[in-house]
This record gives structure tokens, C-alpha cells and sequence, in this order.
């Protein structure tokens, strides 16, 4: 049991260490793009404000194998041509969990009360500022417990991009297979590695849980 | 709550947001016509890539895809709310035997990647010449995830019920598995429902995982047909019209999770207090 995980170790390591690369450039990614969208989706333009609509409810109903698919085998047909495997599974990553960014910041707006962006708005401030000094910064402690959960999200769909050629944790099982390994017990170290990744971010969910459930 | 965020407009910031909608408007109208030339000028647009789509063969093929990817969302579906039901009986528990290793396993399961789930089943038929065809590895691995996430809707619904309405069972005298039952149960169920129906629209769209493990679904046999020379390598068509399948089909289903959802209010707000 052990010796798959010593003898194979690199592998194993190398396999992790892509699986979290891809998750913060796709995280740090999607959190920027679903903030984006969410600001189209509360914007007093008309146009952005449908064009995000459009765009969430659309993403979200598509699995996300498909938008992995779309950027590794049809993109490339259309003359769009990612650097690599792994960046068109950073653009799927990330164009596909910034939709549900946004919802979960659109949400987060809603808890700030009404009060402070009418005390906002009274004292002067533009759109932009009563956004970026005001709403925001509150929102952001409300969002936290459902961001949490959707890191712990995309951190385990990152597996998926290893249907698509990126030697991230996911594709260890093929090429264990390959050196004739014990698969079971590939398979538990995998989740092993797995948990352990979690284990944080889940701490993380329940610590701001218990924060933001604290009246102030 | 978007004119909480701002003012009505008044004349100057109606012309200026007006001026912002077309500009937006052009922004987008051109990066689309830039996808729209993409296509055309690549060649996607010629018959030869569409004409596949006339072939009663393909069209089967089509249909077989479709077919295999809800009967693996169905299966997976009822599994799942069996597994789920009988997970969160065993959460609710009053004996810490029964209620911690279900605790553990809501837990791990949950955790675990879809794809890992299902490479257990696949790999471990392999490994083990259990004859388990892919479709039970998808449909085994949806079903462990989906069921242990289904497991705790179903206990936060029970557990959302007023604390009145299960110590009123009580006070009667009815036993636990009649409060479930009979008090708790019928009320939960409705406000359960709209999240019940979003976790289905998880599994039909996670059963395009099974396109790894080389299950003949929708999107399995979309890389078929589009890695076929004779139509000139047809993926941009395959892939929008298997979008569009997918799109419709979640679509339904979430609509019918809003629907849920605005009835359940509605009768809520109804209800006597």
C-alpha cells in the first residue's frame, strides 16, 4: 500500500503539485471574471445587465466536460489557440466557475442593508465608489462561507482536466495503470491527497461561518 | 435590488446610461460578429461540416448519446435519493453508532472529486474483473456524491421544521419514526423541493463525466462525430448543437426547481402560523 505511493512518488507529487497551480491561477481568475459579471448584473445598464443574465444562466447549464471539451477540441478549429492543454483547462475552469462567482457576490450585495448605500449615496459618492468603498467590502464577509465552498468546488474540478491531457491528480490513474500499478490503492492515496487539500479550505468555510453568524 | 444601489436616474444619467447601453450594445454586437467571422472564415458555416446532422445513422447515434446520458441521469437520480434518504435517517439518529460512521461518510464522500468517485468503480472493475460497464461507474460514483449531498438537504429541511411542531408529536405520544414520518417529513418536503430538483440538474449535467471514462454518452459520441475526417473534422457543429441539448434540458429542470420554489413560498406564506 505505501510502496505505490514511495515508488511512485514524483508522479505523485508532480501530479498535486499541477492540481494546485491549476487551482489558484483558475481560482484568482474566477473570482475576478464572477465579480465582473456580478457588477453587469447590478449595473443601471440595461445591456449589461442582460448580457450577464445571459451568460449565467447560460454557463450554469452546461456541464462543464463540454466547456473543457469546447476549448481543447472545437476552439482550435476556429483559429483560437491556447498556449497549451493546461491553459485551456485554466479558461474552462475559469469561465465556468466565474458564473457561479457571480451569483454567490450578487447574493452577498443583497445582505448589505439598504441603509449603506443610501448613507453612501448622501454623502456624494459615485457608483463607483459606493461599490468599491461601501458594498463591496461588506459583501465580501457575507460571500465568504459560499466562496469557501465553491474553492472546495473547483479545486475538485480540476480533476476533469485530466480527461483533457493535463497531468494534474486526476490523470495519476492512467498512467499508474500504464506502470501496471495497484489502482485501488493509487486511488486511495489520490483521495488521501485530496482530503488533505480540502481539510483547509473547509476549516476556512466553518471559521467564517461561525463569523459571519456573529451579530456585530 | 438594483435601485437600491443607485438613485432613479435623472435626465443627465438616463442620457449617459443610454449612451453606456449602446456602447455595451456595440461592444458586444462586434465581439459576436468577430465569433460569427471565426466560423465563417475557418469554414464552419460549410455544408459539408452540417450535413452530418442529415445522416439517419448519426442522427441514431445522436439520439443513442442522448438516450444513454438520461438513462445515467435517471438511475443515478433514484439511487442517489435512496442513498440520500437513507443516509440522512441514519444522520437524525439517536444512536452515536449509527450517526457518526454516516456522518463520516456525508462527509468524504462529499469531498472527493466525481471523477475519483467513478475511477473506483472503473479502475477497481478492472482491477478486479468485477464486469461493471462504465455506465455503472458513472452512475455509482453520481450516486455516492449526489446521494451524500442529498443527505444533508433532507436533514436540514427536517431539522428547519419549527421545534413546536416535533415536540407537539411528542406530547401525543408519538414515537420518533412517527414524527418523521407524519409531522416532519410533509412539511420539510416542500421547502426540500427546489433544492431536491437544482441537485438533479447537478447529475444530468455531471453525467457528461462519463465522456473520461469512455461512456457512449451525449458528449462521448460528440467526439465521435466530430473527429470524422469525411465531414471535415465537424466539432464546432457537433459541439452547438450538443450545447444547446444540454442547455434546454437544465433549463427545464431549473425552472421547474423556480417553480417549485415560488409555490412553496407562496404556500408558506399561506399557511396558518
Amino acid at each position: 500500500m505505501t510502496s505505490v505511493l514511495v515508488d511512485n512518488w514524483g508522479l505523485f507529487r508532480s501530479g498535486f503539485l499541477t492540481t494546485i497551480k491549476l487551482f489558484l491561477i483558475a481560482g484568482v481568475l474566477s473570482l475576478a471574471f464572477g465579480v465582473f459579471l456580478a457588477l453587469c448584473r447590478v449595473s443601471p445598464v440595461p445591456a449589461l445587465r442582460r448580457f450577464g443574465g445571459g451568460y449565467v444562466n447560460g454557463v450554469r447549464s452546461t456541464p462543464l466536460t463540454l466547456v473543457f471539451a469546447f476549448f481543447v477540441f472545437a476552439a482550435p478549429k476556429m483559429g483560437i489557440e491556447l498556449p497549451s492543454f493546461f491553459w485551456c483547462a485554466v479558461t474552462a475552469l475559469s469561465l465556468y466557475t466565474g458564473a457561479f462567482v457571480c451569483e454567490v457576490v450578487r447574493a452577498g450585495m443583497n445582505t448589505v442593508p439598504v441603509g449603506q448605500a443610501e448613507a453612501a449615496r448622501s454623502v456624494g459618492l459615485s457608483y463607483a465608489q459606493v461599490m468599491g468603498t461601501v458594498i463591496l467590502p461588506q459583501a465580501f464577509t457575507a460571500i465568504m462561507p459560499p466562496l469557501s465552498s465553491l474553492a472546495i468546488a473547483l479545486l475538485k474540478n480540476t480533476t476533469i482536466a485530466a480527461g483533457f491531457s493535463v497531468a494534474e491528480a486526476g490523470s495519476i490513474p492512467a498512467a499508474m495503470a500504464e506502470r501496471g500499478e495497484n489502482q485501488m490503492a493509487t486511488l486511495v492515496w489520490i483521495s488521501v491527497g485530496f482530503l488533505i487539500l480540502i481539510t483547509p479550505l473547509a476549516l476556512a468555510q466553518r471559521w467564517a461561518e461561525r463569523k459571519v453568524s456573529v451579530p456585530t | 435590488m438594483t435601485t437600491l444601489l443607485y438613485e432613479p436616474p435623472g435626465p443627465r444619467a438616463v442620457t449617459r446610461n443610454k449612451i453606456f447601453d449602446v456602447v455595451v450594445i456595440a461592444i458586444l454586437a462586434s465581439a459576436l460578429a468577430w465569433i460569427v467571422y471565426r466560423l465563417y472564415d475557418t469554414g464552419q458555416f460549410d455544408a459539408r461540416r452540417w450535413e452530418q446532422f442529415q445522416y439517419t445513422a448519426i442522427q441514431t447515434q445522436l439520439l443513442g448519446g442522448l438516450k444513454n446520458t438520461l438513462q445515467a441521469a435517471a438511475i443515478a437520480s433514484v439511487l442517489a435519493l435512496v442513498f440520500g434518504i437513507v443516509l440522512a435517517a441514519a444522520r437524525i439518529s439517536d444512536h452515536a453508532w449509527v450517526r457518526v460512521p454516516a456522518t463520516w461518510v456525508v462527509e468524504i464522500f462529499r469531498a472527493l472529486p466525481m471523477l475519483i468517485l467513478m475511477f473506483f468503480f472503473y479502475f477497481g472493475s478492472m482491477q478486479y474483473n468485477l464486469g461493471l460497464s462504465p455506465m455503472w461507474a458513472v452512475v455509482l460514483g453520481l450516486t455516492l456524491y449526489n446521494g451524500s449531498v442529498l443527505a444533508e438537504i433532507f436533514r436540514a429541511g427536517l431539522v428547519a421544521v419549527p421545534r413546536g411542531q416535533r415536540e407537539a408529536g411528542y406530547a401525543i405520544g408519538l414515537r420518533k419514526h412517527q414524527v418523521v414520518r407524519i409531522v416532519l417529513l410533509p412539511q420539510a418536503v416542500r421547502t426540500m423541493l427546489p433544492a431536491i430538483v437544482s441537485q438533479l440538474v447537478i447529475i444530468l449535467k455531471d453525467t457528461a463525466l462519463g465522456f473520461i471514462i469512455t461512456y457512449n454518452e451525449l458528449l462521448y459520441v460528440g467526439r465521435q462525430m466530430g473527429s470524422r475526417p469525411e465531414f471535415g473534422f465537424p466539432y464546432l457543429p457537433t459541439y452547438i448543437v450538443i450545447a444547446i441539448v444540454y442547455i434546454g434540458l437544465c433549463s427545464m429542470l431549473t425552472m421547474l426547481a423556480n417553480r417549485l420554489e415560488r409555490s412553496s413560498s407562496t404556500a408558506r406564506a399561506l399557511a396558518p402560523r
